[in-house]
């Protein structure tokens, strides 16, 4: 194996979970909710995960039950926030401080046990063309599925009528509201999509990304993917180039650590969050870039007058 | 059936001190299921959770230490979010304050006498501030995310610290452990009693009660109220929102800084990797528990000071994990903001047949 290629595979699964989740959380955005739970439902997802992978000795029975935590999770946060209309931001913290409070409950009693590894493909001979080949078509389940999640998110976001009143209801409750569409269950919907996506993204950590549980293991990852979908000015196709952009700036910092320069672990270990900053920034500064994506409603709490 | 709100006429007074109580109240039952699933006698299991914290002096001085700098915090941030400003990175200003603060008897170890204590301090809530200055020029000056952005820097301030004391500021007699060289003599914030309650505490107090006096009774408290709760209203006014957001990340943080600067000359008397069990974040539900108001943050700081230390007892006691602390104050959140709905509306269950649909 290449160091080239050796790098491109790092970066793959640095930026599968900031990818799955940030698409989750994009379409939840675009619902005109802002879920800041991401971080909680991805590290409840990551330490169920990792105990349903343990006890059935299952890799694909515990992406299943990070996808059903992620979804429990995140159906707490539509009960709140659309049943009782209670403040999108700090439900979202709740969120957060629950979700990292019980990983850490249920994840005592797996702390250095070893994880099953989420096996990837082998496709024969495709599989074994040089470079290409493990790239292409050596990748695990989650690793194609938050790729194909891309596409098929745009499409259905531009292109079909669940996309149009999707993105009604982010723009103007009110009015979508008063032409009959079910803002609540729409946003419900939503929510709970997202809960499924940032669970998986919690799953792939603790089953692929490092197959073991350890606590607060998501190091953040939930945030920078909330800031992705800031980065991509709600478009679900710059969504991936920003991933794969910060899956380099993650394993930047370990190959530069690898290479023995003269640089303290810390500054390189701080360098995803740094640039993070530094995106928003950039971003946010293009007024009308975002202006124009996003959606209206974002954060406003709605309840239907029957 | 299913449930529906009905806005009330008013907001209800009663249900503004009400709620927060049910939400406790809640919260202990959560509990005892919590014990119970874990194969534990619910009742004592609460008692020694919620109720021998109380019960010895020993207890009462570590409840003092531990609601000091969520007191501090958390009024810093009830503030803030009174005013619609996220400021969700006091975690990380501690950790400024701290650093910042420890500088001085880290580099001049040889500095002993009173001003040191009080510049200290000063250091320390320039530290926090200046780390919230971050967010707050991001936001006005770009229109970046706070939230986002005081929270990313929190990572960046526990690995500049994570740095300092295993790198330039460790102890060189320290047998290489990860911390600074213990301060000493003036360096330390002056004790009350067999000498675990700091000065920290006092200065907790004096900070709600100056800034309960600035919200109910100046006009930057009217200013903060207004722009919290009716934005456009204030501008109109002539409040600048820009210079809000500065006020309260400057205000905040600076807070949250004496708070790290405090735990470090305080309790444990040198820098290390670890300064707060996440203060900072617990902050924030005492900031809601309390009502946004300095005194309800007060009480609510003695109750999430219950909390930690009711996690320290179980885990001695019951053998349960430490981290059941952390989901009882997760839970407890999700309670309050749930029982504020009652505030403003008044829940009912109406059946299918009379909302006349589906």
């Amino acid at each position: 194996m290449g160091a080239l290629e050796a790098v491109i595979l790092t970066i793959i699964t640095a930026a599968t979970p900031l990818l799955l989740a940030a698409i989750g959380e994009l379409v939840v955005e675009r619902s005109g909710v802002l879920n800041l739970g991401v971080e909680g439902m991805m590290v409840v997802g990551a330490v169920c995960g990792f105990a349903a992978a343990y006890g059935s000795g299952s890799a694909l029975l515990g992406i299943l039950a990070a996808s059903v935590a992620g979804v429990a999770m995140a159906f707490i946060f539509a009960f709140l926030t659309q049943t009782l209309v209670t403040n999108q931001v700090a439900s979202g913290l709740a969120l957060t401080l629950l979700g990292l409070g019980l990983s850490g409950l249920i994840g005592e009693a797996f702390t250095g046990l070893p994880g099953v590894k989420l096996t990837p493909f082998d496709i024969p001979f495709l599989t074994d063309i040089p470079f290409i080949g493990p790239i292409l078509f050596g990748q695990d389940i989650l690793v194609y599925l938050s790729i194909l999640l891309i596409p098929a998110v745009a499409f259905v976001m531009a292109r079909t009528r669940l996309g149009l009143i999707i993105r009604a209801v982010g723009d103007n409750h009110s009015s979508a509201h008063a032409l009959g569409y079910p803002v609540v269950k729409v946003r419900y919907g939503c929510i709970l999509f997202g809960g499924l996506c940032a669970g998986l993204a919690g799953g792939y950590l603790s089953l692929a990304y490092t197959p073991q549980w350890i606590e607060n293991m998501t190091a953040g990852r939930g945030w920078i993917a909330l800031a992705l979908v800031v980065f991509s000015t709600w478009m679900a196709g710059r969504l991936l180039i920003g991933a794969y952009l910060f899956g380099t700036v993650w394993i930047m910092g370990l190959y530069i650590q690898g290479l023995g320069v003269g640089i303290p672990a810390q500054f390189l270990s701080s360098l995803p969050y740094v640039v993070t900053i530094a995106a928003l920034v950039v971003i946010s500064r293009n007024r009308s870039l975002t202006k124009i994506n996003t959606p209206a409603c974002i954060g406003q709490t709605f309840v239907p007058d029957r | 059936m299913r449930l529906v709100l009905e806005r009330r006429a008013e907001q209800s007074y009663w249900m503004r001190y009400l709620s927060p109580v049910l939400a406790v109240v809640l919260t202990v039952f959560a509990g005892a299921i919590i014990f119970s699933a874990q194969g534990l006698a619910a009742g004592p299991a609460l008692y020694i959770y919620f109720i021998d914290p109380l019960t010895t002096l020993w207890s009462l001085e570590e409840l003092v230490v531990k609601a000091a700098p969520l007191v501090m915090i958390g009024v810093g941030l009830a503030v803030c979010f009174r005013a619609n400003v996220w400021n969700i990175g006091a975690e990380g200003q501690l950790t400024a304050g701290a650093l910042l603060g420890a500088a001085l008897p880290i580099l001049l170890p040889s500095f002993q006498s009173w001003p040191v204590m009080v510049l200290m301090i000063m250091l320390g809530a320039v530290g926090g501030a200046l780390l919230g200055a971050i967010p707050a020029f991001l936001k006005t000056r770009f229109g970046a995310n706070e939230i986002l952005t005081s929270l990313m820097l929190v990572y960046v301030a526990q690995l500049l610290l994570d740095w300092l004391v295993r790198g330039p500021w460790r102890d060189p007699k320290g047998f290489n452990f990860p911390k600074s060289a213990a301060f000493e003599g003036w360096q330390l914030l002056p004790t009350l009693g067999d000498g675990r309650v700091h000065f920290g505490a006092a200065l907790a107090i004096i900070a709600v009660a100056v800034l309960a006096v600035v919200l109910g009774r100046t006009l930057k408290g009217f200013e903060i109220r207004v722009m919290g709760a009716a934005p456009r209203a204030g501008e109109f006014a002539g409040f600048s929102p820009p210079r809000m957001v500065w006020f309260c990340f400057l205000l905040s943080g600076a807070l949250a800084g004496v708070a790290g600067i405090c735990e470090v000359a305080g309790p444990s008397g040198h820098l290390q990797p670890h300064i707060s069990p996440g203060y900072g974040f617990t902050a924030i539900i005492v900031a809601f528990l309390g009502r946004l108001n300095p005194f309800g943050v007060l009480v609510a700081g003695v109750m999430l000071a219950i909390s930690y230390l009711g996690g320290e007892a179980a885990q001695v006691d019951l053998g349960v994990s430490d981290k059941t602390a952390q989901v009882f104050q997760g839970i407890l959140l999700f309670f309050i903001l749930a029982c504020d709905t009652l505030i403003l509306y008044r829940p009912r269950w109406v059946s299918v047949a009379a909302t006349g649909k589906e």
